[in-house]
């Protein structure tokens, strides 16, 4: 079959096939809304599940059920605490961490020595999960506020250093160059050359560190906790009630999510110089 | 010009004395000498890897990694052009202009200088949103702001399509006869050197061996007889011709 049909000779003039556009290679036009389809078919999938019967609630309890289970810990006001102390936490480990994060990448991305010092132990601290390190920092601080954000801390800092040493090293020499050229003074160069050069570098690293920051978030809330989203979802897992971790656990997505689309606003607004393929 | 046998005039803007460079064992400049008279317009011509930029950036003081000797005086006030525009590109125009200026009067001369070079109203453009030509004209404005003593400038219009480097020409003859900086325009270019200098030097195995001042009036052009004459020597001197003879 095959071979008849690739010995059949070809027609010795060539029809006209101008009118046939050439095949696509790219993924092609992006769908409308299309972000939402796969979300949205998990919900619906999810719901039908739950109202056929096939989903035991206690297994995994139906989405308007959730719904309900949120409504109520919004009105007795368990959400919002829990969600306050969980913001504080996170917040004050992103804070710290990128700070620090932006710091030790300037001081190893601008001097040789710098980075001879701090990149190797930066390399060691990312390959040791924060959940390793929790023993160590629970014997150190306690099982308090302090280890908690210590934690989040540190698991914000490595993405902003690597992110952040990453752009500063990848400046075009060019630029140096016409720093050179100019006489600038090293102010001058670090607030015009280098910092918004590092920029892009620094902005990626933030968007891996804000939903690092509620990642470490349910690693400590959820080993000797008495508050926020993490111990209220452990508690629930006690008492079986499925509802408020799904509730937890939708809170969690949402507030990575959020926080995400924060980072990639400022993003557009900072690097509007930018003109990019994704524009 | 009051130049004597010496050299010795008190208007010398550059004084270059047996200059070696060299990367690794390859000598690219090998005992070079160069003097650029105050405002004078030097045109340096050379084939590929003659060192004619290896002496630019020697004079522009970034070349610390590259092994040499040699003496070299050049003003401390001197730009440079690059042969890209070299724009910050998250910098608007203005802040790329003014970028090696200090103190309040910045802006204010940053913009008389986008306006000498025809690009008064793009203050708050980025400079991927210009074009090729009117890039490098930021970098000439860029490069003359600071009202420098010698201006070098390595083939900054090789990029450029021919019709934006005739405009380019006249527009760079323009700024200089105002500012009468010093000169240092590096090209492969001869009719671009014979258009614009008051003197073109050719470099050939790390030395200067042509030194021709230009004496033509000033809307030159190729259909001046002396212009042609010019050329031809040049390009002669360049090697041109040599597998015709």
């Amino acid at each position: 079959m095959t071979a008849s049909v690739l010995s059949r000779p070809r027609p010795a003039v060539a029809t006209p096939t101008a009118a046939k556009p050439r095949r696509r290679l790219g993924p092609g036009r992006a769908i409308p809304f299309g972000a939402a389809i796969g979300p949205v078919g998990l919900l619906t999938l999810w719901a039908v599940g739950s109202a056929a019967g096939w989903l035991d609630p206690r297994t995994l309890s139906a989405p308007w059920t959730v719904v309900t289970t949120a409504g109520d810990l919004i009105a007795n006001g368990r959400l919002q605490d829990n969600l306050a102390v969980s913001a504080q936490r996170a917040g004050l480990g992103l804070a710290f961490g990128t700070v620090i994060g932006t710091v030790l990448a300037l001081a190893s991305g601008l001097s040789r020595w710098g980075e001879a010092i701090l990149d190797g132990p930066i390399q060691i601290k990312r390959a040791i999960p924060a959940v390793a390190l929790i023993p160590l920092l629970i014997l150190w601080l306690g099982i308090g506020e302090e280890m908690k954000v210590l934690t989040i801390t540190l698991g914000v800092l490595v993405p902003v250093y690597i992110h952040t040493h990453n752009g500063l090293r990848t400046i075009d020499s060019r630029y140096v160059e016409l720093g050179e050229s100019l006489r600038l003074p090293p102010g001058t160069f670090l607030r015009r050359i280098v910092l918004p050069g590092a920029l892009p570098g620094f902005l990626l690293g933030m968007r891996f560190a804000v939903v690092g920051a509620w990642l470490s978030l349910v690693v400590v809330e959820q080993i000797n906790s008495t508050s926020g989203i993490g111990y209220m979802m452990d508690l629930a897992r006690q008492y079986g009630q499925t509802d408020v971790i799904i509730v937890g656990l939708v809170l969690y997505g949402l507030l990575g999510l959020i926080s995400d689309g924060a980072v990639r606003l400022v993003q557009r607004k900072a690097l509007s110089w930018r003109r990019t393929l994704a524009d | 010009m009051a130049t004597h046998a010496g050299g010795l005039t008190a208007t010398r803007t550059v004084r270059v004395r047996s200059l070696s460079r060299g990367f690794g064992d390859r000598t690219v400049l090998n005992g070079l000498d160069l003097e650029i008279g105050e405002g004078e317009f030097v045109a340096l011509l050379g084939r590929s890897g003659s060192g004619k930029s290896t002496l630019l950036r020697a004079l522009a003081g970034l070349d610390r990694d590259v092994a040499g000797s040699g003496q070299i005086e050049v003003p401390q006030n001197s730009s440079v052009v690059f042969q890209d525009a070299r724009l910050l590109p998250w910098q608007r125009i203005l802040d790329n202009v003014t970028l090696g200026l200090r103190g309040p009067e910045a802006p204010q001369r940053g913009r008389a200088a986008l306006a000498e070079v025809g690009l008064a109203g793009r203050e708050r453009a980025w400079p991927n949103e210009l074009s090729g030509g009117e890039q490098q004209r930021v970098a000439l404005a860029r490069a003359l702001v600071s009202e420098p003593e010698l201006l070098l400038a390595d083939e900054p219009f090789g990029a450029l399509d021919a019709l934006t480097r005739l405009r380019m020409h006249h527009l760079l003859r323009e700024l200089c006869t105002r500012h009468r900086p010093a000169v240092l325009l590096v090209t492969h270019d001869v009719d671009e050197a014979v258009t614009l200098a008051d003197r073109v030097l050719l470099i050939d195995e790390g030395r200067i061996r042509v030194d021709l001042t230009i004496d033509l009036p000033a809307p030159r052009s190729h259909r001046q007889p002396q212009f042609l004459a010019y050329r031809e020597s040049l390009l002669q001197s360049l090697g041109v011709y040599q597998t015709e003879g």
